[in-house]
Order: structure tokens, then sequence, then C-alpha cells
């Protein structure tokens, strides 16, 4: 459990059940996941039309999907990560998304 | 073929795919046939429709009835596309990046109904998926080559902000 709590006393406070962080704007995670029928070529050039990245960036993270089973390829708040999970899915990417922390 | 390089860039910037006519033929049967599929296997629309929420149910729910049949009209447009233009002789930038789009998503339906694995090289000629197989590794083939093509286009450089791993 994180968080600063200055001059609340721990008896006024509530505690969410599983004790989480519930600060709402941690970010969301991309996260795209490998599969075989994926082309690694296809794969970099999505990563470079959708993100704008680099090609050697875009690369190093269709490795990391490939070697790794799966990376987070970008980060934002909530309905811009939904929106990326959409394109994603758009081009035949498997993607989903998660709160960070 | 000597010299006969596919989508290749005329000097009006539109592209010519140089198919042949049994690519054509292939290219312009496979999207209905991908389409009855899409709407009958459960394995090939869970593929194709991947969850976005796997820990939240009702984030997925939302999702789902949001943007579901946003992504099937996608798909279904790229794949009717591709089979309304296959004929033509050159094709604009917009056109292959739907071309791309259609060919991805016949690979994935392909690629589920082989159940492809990563070190899979090749089927047995006698394997009854033989035919299926060839098709998939020719959709792999052009596929490699639209990127060829419409790579060429992306702003050079780019950006290599950090993002957490």
């Amino acid at each position: 459990m994180t968080g600063p709590l200055t001059e609340v006393r721990p008896a006024e406070v509530e505690v969410p059940a599983g004790g989480e962080d519930v600060r709402p704007d941690r970010p969301w995670l991309v996260i795209v996941w490998n599969d075989p029928i994926n082309l690694m070529s296809y794969v970099t050039y999505v990563f470079q039309k959708l993100f704008g990245y680099s090609r050697d960036k875009a690369t190093k993270l269709m490795l990391d999907v490939h070697h790794k089973g799966r990376a987070v390829v970008t980060s934002g708040p909530r309905e811009r990560a939904e929106h990326d999970v959409f394109r994603l899915h758009e081009h035949g990417l498997w993607a989903t998304m998660e709160q960070s922390g | 073929m000597i010299g006969h390089r596919r989508f290749a860039r005329d000097r009006h910037g539109r592209i010519r795919p140089g198919l042949e006519d049994p690519e054509r033929d292939l290219l312009r049967a496979l999207p209905h046939q991908a389409l009855e599929l899409v709407d009958h296997e459960e394995p090939i629309a869970r593929r194709l429709f991947p969850v976005a929420y796997p820990g939240d149910a009702a984030a997925q729910s939302d999702y789902h009835d949001l943007m579901g049949s946003q992504l099937l009209e996608h798909h279904r447009q790229a794949l009717e596309t591709l089979a309304a233009t296959v004929d033509a002789v050159t094709v604009s930038e917009d056109d292959l990046q739907v071309w791309l789009g259609a060919l991805e998503v016949l690979r994935l339906v392909l690629g589920v109904q082989l159940d492809v694995s990563e070190d899979m090289a090749e089927v047995a000629p006698d394997d009854p998926r033989v035919d299926q197989f060839t098709v998939y590794q020719y959709l792999s083939m052009l596929q490699d080559e639209v990127v060829g093509t419409l790579a060429r286009s992306l702003p050079a450089g780019g950006t290599d902000d950090d993002e957490p791993s």
C-alpha cells in the first residue's frame, strides 16, 4: 500500500478490502501477445504505423513479443489505451490492456 | 520470371500488384470463404475478436458491445475490398493498406484452422491440410511483399520514447 496519508487518523481511513492502490490515474498498459501466425515483418510495421516508433524500436518490441511471449507496447489513460487496443485488433494483433501498478 | 517484382510503385505513386491469374482467382474467392468461417467457427471468431480486458469481465462486456460490430465491419470491408479490387492494374497506397488488413484476416483464419505453431515448417504431402498450408504460405509471402512496399512510406526516424517493459 502506498500513498501519503497526511493529517488523517488511521481510524478515519476506509481501506479497500484488497488493500489495492485506488488512485484513478494509474496509466493503462497496452500489451501485445505472441502469436505464431503474425509475421515478424508485419508486426514491426504495425508498431511503426500505429505508434510512430522508429524501425529499431518497433523491431525491438516485436522481438520482445516474440521471445518473451508478450510486451508492453504503449501506455496511457484508459480511453487512449482502449483505442490503441482496438487499432491493434483491427490489424489482427492479439492485444490486451491492464492497469499498471 | 525475370525482373518482375510485385507491388512496385509506378511513377504516379500508385502500386502495381503484378499478380498472375491464379493468384487473382485465389484472392477473389478467399474473402467470401473467410467471412463464412468468421460467422460460424468459434475459434476463428475468438482470434479475430480478441479479449481486450482479460481481468475485467464487466469492462470486456462493455468493450465488446461498443466495439465488436465495428471490428467485424472493419474486417468485412477489408475482405470485400480485396475481392473487388484484385483485378486492378494499379492500386492506391490506401487500397494497399486495406489489402494488407485483408491478407492478415485471411492468414488468421487459415492459421487458426491449421493450428499453426512457431516452428511449423512443412506439412507432409499426404496430409489433408497440405493445400490449406500452401495457401497460408503464399499469403504470408504476399503480406511480406506488401509490407516491404508500404514500409517505404513510413516517416523516417520515428520516436524512440521509452516505454515501460
